[in-house]
């Protein structure tokens, strides 16, 4: 028995988790589902040890425990199976199912390999999984490395005297659908030994393989239901919420686009990822790119941008083709990327506001001379006043700013840069509620200036709420393509119809 | 989805099940000798060999030592600090004690030194979590300043002492030295393929987080690899001494880019994980090989220290596995 009690977790003023209270009970799969920042990757990691609540407790078997690190909590029984894969590829599979728990292979002060085989051998088969345990992590195919994973996670059996508690985060986003059965098969046999908490983003699934499911949204739990009286269309109702916050979008700003096409894209495809897509993006349109993870949309947009080539179809800008080799090949045509990871590709940390502001178009403060600080502070100063960035000067380091305005200097970027499209690759990932609000006035300000916005959003709320247009893709194709005029936005429960 | 997408090609026979890539510096190492077999007509010969794994004995020793941290993905260029002031220690010692225990003390204390270096190095690169690239740097100039300071700039001789029976006494055609080194690398390669601290030193090259993750005592490991790194240094001052007669403090001269060319030349990856002791020694006799050919056929000595160079840029181009590595520095 596992139980979370009230757990409260902060980064910096960001509140993700907002007392959350949840239960496992022997032999149980519980399922945990909600949006993209719904906090349920948080619960894991507190639950795994890997982060410490900042409120709350943890009850395991009736007593409060402390769960330090990960360490302490497989002492406990708890055990994670990552979503990032986590095997060390260099080493062997039997190398990784022990890895800091080989003590007990030890004779006189030598790793004796051949217990070490067979104990894996021993493992693998309990997950049902057929491969030489002297193989490299790294060879092993996804599905694999996965099943590698829970038999670690499994292994914790030999060393704890009490019933598992297994976390399986995302177990099934890299799978096919064959993996996956063998993968639930799995799950229901080993019911006897462990309980398990299951994450996925995909509710059919959730719903098949679990007794009960608890529902995240906002950092707080908002339901609890017995899974044989839900269906995947009332499990979404409760993960997006009912109410319709049409003003939070700005949807009253939100203008028809104007006629010009920004960009034209027909037939693209890239093998293994995508096919067949063709949209036009107006100027001053906000294109909605909704879709799971794995549906191709998170590799068109790398296609958009340069950093990887198409296998067949074309884009044309302003009437010529348009066929990047690179993201400087994309910037020069006028485009430009916000990423998601704001701290590794939007901005350099350690360099002042000013500088990155002028990172993508360096001519904008250069004097005959040379580089001018004066330029680069006053072209600064221009932009803290007409985004309104609280920042102190145009000096200060943006690794100082709060992650909303980070966000403002990153479009700052590319409007001195003269972006005429702009890629938001989850622009308000990471930021408070206030930021977020912000963000939106910014892409209704960049709407109403003509900048075409491609937008790629955390929440299918979102998407909706700012889009002008939205296009659902599913299975590398776009499975529809849905108007979201102001005051006809279109159902959520309608759009992820055409995602699952 | 793209489960396959990770799946690196998979075998279709028995030719390609064969690990070519850590092959490659066995085979390179044959054709080297093949080729300078060829041309060179004293290369193919006892004595040549002879002297071939005689001048190997004191970069084998050092390239194990330095093998270790590589492994963690990590780095040593206190290699001739720790050599410096280990010798010198060596040869005070050696005079400071009459008689035959004086090569023994010697020996003793070449090696607590170096190894209390490298745990410094350890030490300060785990508690400081400072890059072992600068800690490893600055105690490079702090075992030669040491070393320097000892002798006063001068030498210590020690031609008459017992130690230098290591270079002088000669078993099965080869000298003693030759024999420790090559029980220096079976230990290692022991250590390194047998043991719990082996095991955490390639999942560090692999994954720090992950091995951290999975509750490896990464810094006592991190520490103790540096300690026996620095171990191995001074077990190739002790070497040095032997086969010159003296300590000083220039003795380690040119042998951090010999240590650290043989080890990438034989395979051990630079950025961690890969390779390994026997990799190195691969290494190592290639880099002796290919110098002590480039003597027979009579290559001008700066002309070979710039074919030395060319051997490291080529090896590490020929090895990096390029794919989903993102940036480079």
């Amino acid at each position: 028995m596992l139980i979370g009690e009230n757990l409260r977790k902060s980064y910096g003023n960001v509140e993700a988790l907002r007392g959350v209270s949840l239960e496992v009970r022997p032999g149980e799969v519980v399922g945990l589902v909600g949006e993209n920042g719904a906090g349920k990757s948080t619960l894991m990691r507190l639950l795994a040890g890997t982060q410490r609540p900042t409120g709350g407790r943890i009850l395991r078997d009736g007593q409060p425990v402390t769960l330090a690190s990960p360490r302490d909590a497989n002492a406990l029984g708890i055990a994670m199976v990552f979503q990032e894969q986590s095997l060390i590829p260099n080493l062997s599979v039997a190398e990784n199912l022990f890895l800091g728990q080989d003590r007990g292979f030890v004779r006189s002060g030598l790793i004796d390999r051949r217990a070490m085989r067979e104990a894996a051998l021993r493992h693998l088969a309990k997950v049902g999984l057929d491969v030489n345990p002297g193989r490299r992590a790294g060879e092993l195919s996804f599905a694999q490395r996965q099943m590698v994973e829970l038999a670690k996670a499994l292994a914790l059996e030999d060393r704890v005297e009490r019933d598992l508690v297994i976390l399986l985060d995302e177990p099934t986003s890299v799978l096919e659908q064959a993996e996956i059965d063998l993968l639930f098969a799995r799950v229901r046999a080993l019911r006897s030994r462990a309980s398990f908490i299951f994450v996925s983003h995909r509710l059919d699934e959730v719903l098949a393989i679990s007794d009960r499911v608890y529902v995240m949204r906002d950092g707080a739990m908002v339901a609890e239901a017995q899974a044989s009286e839900m269906t995947p269309t009332e499990l979404h109702r409760m993960m997006v919420g009912r109410g319709v916050r049409t003003e939070y979008y700005l949807e009253s700003r939100q203008a028809p686009p104007r006629e010009e096409v920004a960009l034209s894209v027909r037939g693209l495809g890239k093998r293994k990822a995508f096919q067949d897509v063709s949209f036009d993006l107006h100027q001053g349109e906000v294109l909605g790119l909704a879709g799971v993870i794995g549906s191709g949309r998170e590799d068109l947009i790398r296609i958009l941008f340069g950093f990887e080539r198409p296998d067949a179809g074309r884009m044309d800008i302003g009437g010529r083709v348009y066929a990047p080799r690179s993201p400087a090949e994309a910037v020069a045509r006028g485009l430009g990327f916000v990423p998601s990871e704001r701290r590794t590709e939007g901005l350099v940390m350690t360099l002042p506001l000013g500088a990155n502001i002028t990172l993508a178009r360096i001519r904008a403060a250069m004097a005959p001379w040379g580089l001018s600080r004066r330029r680069e502070r006053a072209l600064a100063r221009e932009w803290i006043d007409r985004l309104a960035i609280r920042a102190p000067s145009p000096d200060t380091p943006c690794r100082h700013l709060s992650g909303g305005n980070q966000q403002k200097v990153v479009l700052a970027k590319w409007r001195t840069a003269g972006s005429r499209l702009l890629i938001l690759d989850h622009p308000t990932r990471g930021i408070d509620v206030g930021a977020k609000e912000e963000v939106f006035r910014l892409v209704r300000d960049l709407s109403d200036e003509g900048v075409a916005i491609l937008l790629v959003a955390d929440t299918l709320e979102e998407t909706i709420g700012l889009s002008h247009r939205m296009l659902v893709m599913r299975d590398g194709v776009v499975s529809a393509e849905l108007p979201a005029p102001a005051g006809g936005k279109p159902d959520q429960v309608r759009v992820v119809e055409h995602m699952v | 989805m793209t489960a396959a997408a990770g799946e690196s090609a998979a075998p279709p026979g028995r030719l390609a099940r064969v690990p070519w890539r850590a092959m490659a510096p066995l085979l390179v190492l044959a054709g080297l000798c093949l080729v300078l077999g060829l041309v060179a007509p004293n290369f193919a010969t006892t004595g040549n060999f002879g002297r071939i794994a005689t001048s190997a004995a004191v970069p084998a020793v050092l390239t194990i030592g330095a093998t270790l941290v590589i492994l963690m993905g990590g780095i040593d260029l206190s290699i001739e600090g720790a050599m410096a002031v280990a010798a010198v220690a060596a040869a005070l010692v050696v005079v400071a004690v009459p008689g035959p225990w004086g090569a023994v003390a010697g020996a003793a204390a070449a090696l607590a030194t170096g190894a209390a270096l490298g745990a410094t190095s350890g030490l300060l690169h785990v508690g400081l979590r400072a890059p072992s690239f600068m800690i490893t740097l600055g105690m490079w100039f702090i075992g030669l300043g040491l070393a320097i300071w000892l002798v006063g700039g001068g030498t210590v001789s020690v031609r008459d002492s017992e130690l230098r029976s290591l270079a002088l006494v000669r078993i099965g055609g080869l000298p003693l030295s030759v024999w420790v080194a090559l029980g220096a690398v079976l230990l290692a390669w022991v250590v390194q393929s047998r043991t719990r601290f082996g095991r955490a030193l390639y999942a560090i090259g692999g994954g720090e987080d992950l091995a951290v993750q999975s509750g490896v005592p990464v810094g006592r490991v991190k520490i103790m690899a540096f300690a026996l790194a620095g171990l191995c240094y001074g077990l190739g001052a002790v070497l040095a001494v032997a086969q010159l007669g003296q300590g000083n403090a220039e003795i380690g001269e040119g042998r951090l880019f010999a240590a650290v060319s043989a080890a990438v030349v034989g395979g051990t990856s630079l950025l961690g994980g890969h390779g390994g002791v026997l990799h190195s020694l691969v290494g190592v006799i290639i880099v002796v090989v290919l110098s002590n050919g480039m003597i027979l056929l009579g290559v001008p000595p700066y002309l070979q220290q710039a074919v030395q160079g060319l051997l490291i840029i080529i090896a590490v181009a020929v090895s990096l596995d390029r794919r989903g590595q993102g940036l480079v520095k």
